[in-house]
């Protein structure tokens, strides 16, 4: 843990206060001071050993048994059942409306189910308030107490314990300076949150979670707000404070790539039901239905039907293996990059519509006959190789793909 | 085409230009500035000693006494409902909301004569409430507590419809978070809502106070015009003036204008410096 971690964000308006922090830091906080003295422009370094708050723990089981929530007719969960381990990361990946939100506000006490359970470890929190669960919720939309400083934010749900259950202010000022140096923002501790880019708002709103050390953390479309740059960065940087801080985690994202990247594992949702659940891997490559397929990344989609156990496309004469899938009309699935060329006497015949040729990459369009949808190929252009011209025919076969009954 | 020119194309012809200003003046001279400066000429007429005499004679004195202590009760009433019930429509959704919403602007809408008819017949010695009232020997209608209330029917609307654009445009984000943390509900009223809506409450709270002491009507019809103990400063003024007293009553007015011009110097300061943590509807007063 003692091994000194470089840190990852480095978006632009952020180089430009680092700067200016190290100079009004300097003497006071030496491990900045450092960083900044040898090579200025450089991001701050800091050991994680110094500032990490509490070593890696186990955190806690989170199990959720049969929710239901229904909004004037439309169900929003319906008999969600998950069981989240202690110390994992978790994504709900769905597109808006599929109940993500609503189980993680379920999860929260921000919204009562109408029936199920809620289980920190072995304690039923379903009756729990909100107030009562002590999870840490983080806002798409940071919602920082805007007239206090970053410290008080930060400070703000240690000091609203009882006061028998208060830690001193010597103790709190510590545990503030402490989660500072976790967010990467030492220094920032005056600041008020208008004076802050999103993505360093973002990271106080964790710190002020993280602060009343929760039981497990919600994060609701966390990245949803920031730009493209900032948001690959810091979701990365989450995944390393995760790594140190062992907290159980559960992110909701529409956002395929955001689950992949991030999660251990990932939960997709479909109309306030659970369509799968699974390692980034096998969500990926082995997603259980269509629909998963369809949301995890851009699919091909062939229509043909099944029989006896094989896939027939309407006017061609290759068939494909869809062992399990019943007899009957049924769609073939396969990602642009998962089909390649074949020879004369192999695949479906095809011709090419369109193709677009990137640095490394060439993407062609092409029709299928009896096919109304057109079939995309993605292959890197090695050297020597020469895009095929519009018109020209091709036979393609796809090396991994699923059949899923229509 | 330089911008400068572009800029002029899209404006007015000069002289049209200069015609509107010069008549927006005129209208605010001779409808505004005039008048009140023919006010402050009226009370000063027969010397500053009389004007200092004229509001020194007790039955003055009693008249901005009352206004002041109907002010006192009004506004911290208006104040704290004001809050209560703009939480109640920005924070929950229950049925009848909006017939509410509607009913806040019912003070607005009605002849404030009116408002001071239905105290009448709730409250009036033929009223639903007059056995009630006898029993007990208390006295609304033609004293105190029945120009207090004229006073808190006229001015609710003014701290509600301030708070409510402002706790809607706001949202409930912060106070969950707050909640999240552990806040209970004072604490969080307390470090989070309060420092929030201060400053849009305190406009509401300088409207309200400009309105409670310039009330006249529904005040007239309650107040049974007791000299020296159901007058205030308004009515008093009034009575001066049927009685030809006119210096009396633009004295008494000269005060009732100063009172509203320290009101309307507050609110421009709180304008200038706080605007943006005014609802972004706060213009339409």
């Amino acid at each position: 843990m003692a091994t000194p971690l470089r840190n990852p964000i480095v978006d632009t308006d952020r180089a430009v206060t680092e700067q200016a922090i190290a100079i009004d830091s300097r003497g006071r906080s030496t491990h900045v001071t450092t960083a900044h003295s040898t090579a200025p422009v450089e991001p701050v370094t800091l050991r994680a050993g110094d500032s990490a708050p509490h070593a890696p723990r186990s955190g806690m089981d989170l199990h959720l048994r049969q929710l239901n929530k229904h909004y004037t007719g439309v169900a929003a969960l319906d008999g969600v059942d998950l069981h989240v381990q202690a110390g994992e990361l978790v994504a709900l990946l769905g597109p808006s409306g599929s109940g993500k939100t609503t189980l993680l506000r379920v999860i929260a006490g921000l919204l009562h189910p109408d029936s199920g359970q809620v289980l920190f470890g072995s304690d039923d929190a379903t009756r729990l308030s909100l107030r009562e669960r002590n999870v840490g919720f983080v806002f798409q939309h940071y919602a920082l107490f805007k007239h206090m400083t970053v410290a008080e934010n930060i400070a703000f749900g240690l000091r609203s314990r009882p006061r028998r259950k208060r830690p001193d202010k010597a103790t709190i000022k510590r545990r503030v300076e402490e989660l500072l140096g976790l967010i990467q923002l030492p220094g920032f501790g005056d600041r008020y949150p208008e004076q802050l880019s999103g993505g360093q708002k973002q990271r106080v709103a964790l710190a002020r979670a993280l602060a009343i050390d929760p039981t497990v953390l919600l994060l609701d479309e966390p990245f949803g707000a920031l730009d493209a740059k900032v948001r690959v960065e810091l979701r990365r940087w989450l995944r390393q404070l995760h790594e140190r801080t062992g907290q159980t985690t559960l992110f909701v994202t529409h956002d395929q790539e955001e689950a992949l990247e991030l999660a251990d594992r990932i939960v997709v949702l479909r109309e306030g039901r659970i369509e799968q659940v699974g390692t980034p891997d096998e969500i990926y490559s082995d997603p259980a239905s269509a629909y998963v397929f369809d949301f995890i990344g851009r699919a091909n989609v062939l229509e043909g039907e099944v029989r006896g156990g094989r896939f027939h496309l309407p006017g061609h004469a290759r068939t494909f293996s869809a062992d399990g899938v019943a007899d009957g009309a049924a769609r073939l699935y396969a990602r642009a990059h998962d089909i390649a060329p074949g020879s004369d006497d192999d695949g479906i015949g095809a011709r090419v519509v369109a193709a677009h040729r990137l640095a490394d990459r060439i993407t062609l369009e092409l029709r299928v006959e009896g096919q109304a949808r057109p079939v995309e190929l993605d292959f890197s252009a090695t050297p020597g190789l020469t895009t095929p011209a519009p018109g020209s025919e091709l036979r393609l076969v796809p090396l991994r793909y699923r059949v899923y009954s229509a | 085409m330089s911008d400068a020119r572009r800029h002029d194309d899209l404006q007015e012809p000069a002289w049209l230009r200069w015609a509107l200003i010069a008549l927006a003046i005129l209208v605010m001279l001779s409808l505004v500035v005039l008048p009140l400066l023919m006010v402050l000429g009226a009370a000063f007429a027969k010397g500053f000693g009389t004007w200092i005499a004229s509001l020194t004679q007790p039955d003055a004195v009693s008249a901005l006494k009352l206004t002041l202590f109907t002010v006192a009760i009004v506004l911290p009433v208006n104040a704290v409902f004001g809050m209560f019930m703009a939480w109640a429509v920005t924070r929950f959704e229950f049925r009848g909301k909006q017939l509410l919403l509607s009913l806040i602007d019912l003070p607005f809408a009605v002849s404030p004569v009116v408002a001071g008819l239905c105290l009448v017949l709730l409250f009036g010695s033929s009223g639903w409430f007059a056995s009630l009232l006898q029993h007990y020997d208390v006295k609304i209608l033609f004293a105190r507590p029945g120009i207090v209330l004229a006073t808190l029917f006229i001015t609710f609307p003014f701290v509600v419809r301030e708070l409510i654009p402002l706790m809607q445009q706001q949202g409930a984000d912060e106070e969950l978070a707050a909640r999240s943390l552990g806040a209970g509900g004072w604490t969080m009223f307390r470090r989070v809502t309060l420092p929030n809506i201060k400053w849009g409450l305190l406009y509401g709270v300088l409207l309200c106070s400009a309105r409670a002491m310039g009330e006249f009507g529904a005040v007239s019809v309650v107040s049974g015009h007791i000299r020296g103990l159901t007058n205030t400063l308004p009515l008093h003024i009034e009575i001066l003036y049927n009685e030809f007293d006119s210096t009396g009553a633009f004295a008494a007015a000269s005060l009732l204008a100063g009172l509203a011009l320290i009101t309307l110097i507050l609110k421009f300061w709180l304008e200038a410096r706080h605007g943006d943590a005014l609802a972004k509807s706060h213009r339409r007063h």
